[in-house]
């Protein structure tokens, strides 16, 4: 923990500002850290515990037991696939079974360059376009294992323009 | 301004009346996250931009909206051009144009992008007309696709508040909360607890400090009923909770968000943020001196969330580990103050049940369960989106009436209700009304109003291995026979879907499924085996056949399935070469085609795109005795 700091501390004073020094803060003030930083850093999770007043060891249960946390970075993409019941049974294994042949990663794993890094959710509530792939913030409905490279291509064009 | 008397609101909603009816011709496009996904906010935008150029919303008398889920999500985007009610599916901007000019302004229809109707192949023109929105009856859902959920005039316009204002302006709480005794209303989120009950346990629970909380975790695989009422139509949310919270004496209220549901945290909160300025909530609200404010808590994606003490604990900053049910939330809840927790559509109904009476809402539904359902329904139908219905509808007049039947036109096999918790109903029970107690009664339960429909290419034995993962991904950890009983259980489930199942595996598993219900410590624990249950029940033989043929009769499980093309049905098409992942599949254009068993992953995408049904499936051990493998 006490490895010098080496992430920009003024997104987590700017995120603790907004919310009371409490313990029922905690997880709106992680979720937030989450977003500004796409992983919940050590050194992050350290100076929350202290400024809430709640035990490090607390802040690390949270931190593990809510799947929107990550303590690892995350690729720059995410890419969610739903494996709720209606996309489970309208072929989402077979999303699944695809990213891991084009980016050679399993769910929860993210790529070396840190381009994407691929989930499982248990259900985004868009049902009725199953199978869905969430790329970034982009919902694709009635994906096809198929059409993924052209997904991913979208994605890659969205961010350079 | 803030409305501080009811001379004062009925001034308001008529002003708000006054307005929508300047706006008679309306284009509303439906921007719930399904139509979203196909690409509705461009449709929209294209309006826009289309009336700009004619010189104005205003001048040409043509007013665009943005609303909540329309429903029928599988025709996406849908256009409704008002005041006439025509339904456009499937629109593409470059439709835009053409339906101004020929539609809003020319009074006649676009006929290429009306309904067509599955049955008759016929093309429906108003969205009153077509079957999926004909058959029903919406009350919690009333306003959702009618009104643009950013905007509180036009929530008003169309009733918003008017029960909010019965209620405080002339009933004491106590006769609110005989008004929902009356209506028969049950929480909607899956146990069907009577909500009268609930608020007047709390009424009564010593404190002056109580809070009213709204559980929008709709964690239930493959509902999404909650997220498209806090979409569409937040304020029919925030008008209940106001409700409930006079009836119970509450002056602080949460709605726990699922942290799935991005949009529908921004649309709650700038319906928060409007209702606190225009006197609907906050301090002296409706000048009446009651008090009450809402925060919304955006959860952490854990599905054991959505069980009322994990969620509580959640909003307390906390791990969601449920507790022990012999301890009441009306009497310690949050922040063990006496706490009242309902649902999303709960909340939903409650304005409509006091503006309307509720003997009016307990004159829809069945003898125990009153009042209309929003269901999401899903799966292998044609028509897949959200439907509102009354109690006791059967599932036959949902699936085949309202959903258009089975995709491809296949053979029905289960509908799975109630998410993790419920259970799979068989083709012989097509005729169930469904009401809380008949699912229950099935084996299944009415949850979070899930109904996910399967053909015959669906593997029970799979399903019930789905909901195990799930699960066990899910469990919170705290209790033994829920934690390792899901992890034993998938663990057989694995063996089977394998091809490693043993004798005494169907025993072994209706062993564990029983302790798990007797020794769990929450709902979520107790109705953890459901699934497994309600297919062993209806199902038995398709374990069977995983034990003693390890074969999958449904050709599903990819290590007892293998695929062949026959070759008197193949029209060289080319379509499952191109959807082959792993090229398995040779063959030229016009000329058959060849599965090749040893890169086959059995992964099915030929046989779903084969338009001859020219694949079929076979277990896979028979390779051996071909001497393939």
């Amino acid at each position: 923990m006490s490895s010098a700091s080496c992430v920009d501390t003024r997104p987590l004073e700017a995120i603790l500002a907004r919310y009371p020094a409490e313990e029922a803060s905690l997880i709106q003030v992680l979720q937030d850290v989450q977003r500004a930083y796409n992983y919940l850093p050590c050194d992050v999770l350290v100076k929350v515990a202290e400024t809430l007043g709640v035990p490090l060891a607390k802040v690390f249960s949270v931190g593990t037991f809510y799947k929107a946390f990550a303590l690892k970075p995350q690729g720059r993409t995410v890419i969610k696939v739903c494996t709720g019941t209606a996309c489970h049974i309208r072929g989402a294994t077979q999303l699944v079974d695809e990213l891991e042949r084009t980016l050679k990663i399993k769910p929860d794993e993210t790529t070396p360059d840190l381009r994407f890094t691929v989930k499982t959710v248990n259900c985004v509530g868009a049902c009725a376009m199953a199978p869905v792939l969430i790329v970034g913030e982009t919902y694709h409905g009635n994906a096809k294992a198929a059409k993924l490279g052209s997904y991913l291509a979208a994605k890659e064009a969205g961010d350079e323009n | 301004m803030r409305i501080d008397s009811s001379k004062a609101f009925a001034r308001f909603v008529a002003q708000a009346k006054k307005k929508a009816a300047q706006r008679q011709r309306e284009v509303l496009v439906c921007c719930g996250t399904g139509c979203l996904a196909n690409g509705s906010a461009k449709v929209a935008d294209a309006f826009a931009a289309e009336l700009a150029n004619r010189g104005g919303q205003a001048s040409v008398g043509v007013f665009t909206k943005k609303t909540g889920c329309h429903g029928l999500c599988e025709r996406g985007p849908l256009v409704v051009v008002q005041p006439n009610g025509v339904l456009y599916t499937k629109v593409k901007p470059r439709d835009v144009a053409e339906i101004v000019e020929k539609s809003v302004m020319g009074g006649e229809v676009v006929p290429r992008l009306l309904y067509k109707d599955l049955a008759s192949g016929q093309r429906i023109a108003t969205y009153t007309e077509v079957p999926f929105y004909k058959n029903q009856t919406r009350i919690a859902m009333r306003n959702i696709g009618r009104i643009d959920p950013a905007d509180i005039e036009d929530a008003v316009a169309h009733g918003a508040y008017e029960g909010l204002a019965k209620a405080l302006f002339t009933m004491t709480p106590e006769q609110v909360i005989e008004e929902v005794e009356i209506s028969g209303l049950r929480g909607r989120g899956g146990a069907g607890f009577a909500t009268a009950r609930k608020w007047r346990a709390c009424r009564k629970a010593s404190g002056e400090r109580k809070f009213v909380l709204c559980n929008g975790d709709e964690g239930d695989p493959g509902a999404f009923k909650d997220r498209s009422i806090m979409e569409g139509d937040p304020h029919s949310v925030i008008e209940g909770m106001v409700i409930g919270a006079y009836a119970v004496g509450a002056h602080e209220g949460f709605i726990y968000v699922r942290d799935e549901y991005p949009l529908a945290v921004v649309h709650l909160t700038l319906a928060l943020a409007q209702a606190r300025e225009k006197g609907f909530l906050g301090t002296n609200i409706l000048g009446t001196g009651f008090d009450f404010d809402i925060r919304i808590s955006r959860g952490g994606g854990a599905f054991v969330c959505g069980e009322s003490s994990a969620l509580m604990r959640s909003i307390e900053g906390k791990v969601g580990e449920p507790r022990a049910k012999y301890v009441h939330a009306t009497d310690r809840g949050l922040f063990d103050l006496p706490t009242v927790l309902n649902n999303v559509e709960t909340w939903a109904d409650v304005g409509a049940i006091i503006a309307r009476g509720g003997a009016w809402f307990a004159s829809f539904g069945t003898e125990k369960s009153k009042g209309t359902k929003a269901f999401s329904l899903v799966g292998k139908v044609k028509n897949t989106g959200l439907i509102e219905l009354p109690m006791g509808t059967t599932l036959r007049e949902i699936i085949y009436g309202i959903g258009g039947g089975i995709l491809g036109d296949r053979p029905f096999k289960a509908v799975q209700t109630g998410g993790p918790s419920g259970g799979c109903v068989p083709e012989s029970l097509l005729d169930l009304p469904v009401d809380y107690e008949r699912l229950t009664e099935a084996g299944s339960m009415m949850g979070s109003g899930g109904m996910i429909v399967m053909d015959d290419r669906t593997c029970m034995v799979d399903v019930a291995r789905y909901f195990l993962k799930f699960l066990t991904e899910e469990s919170c950890g705290k209790c033994v026979p829920c934690r390792e009983g899901l992890h034993q259980m998938l663990a057989i489930f694995e063996d089977l879907v394998a091809g490693r199942g043993k004798r005494g595996d169907i025993e072994r598993i209706e062993r564990l499924a029983r302790g798990m219900k007797l020794g769990s410590l929450c709902d979520l624990g107790r109705s953890a085996p459901n699934p497994v249950l309600s297919t062993l029940q209806y199902f038995r033989n398709e374990y069977v056949a995983h034990v003693e043929q390890q074969a999958c009769p449904a050709g599903i499980c990819r290590d007892l399935t293998a695929y062949e093309i026959v070759a008197e049905l193949c029209n060289g098409c080319h379509a499952c070469f191109k959807a082959c992942p792993v090229e398995a599949i040779t063959g030229k254009t016009k000329e058959l085609h060849v599965i090749h068993h040893d890169k086959c992953i059995s992964c099915g995408a030929c046989f779903d795109v084969c338009p001859s049904e020219a694949i079929r499936t076979f277990p896979k051990k028979e390779l051996a005795e071909r001497g393939v493998a």
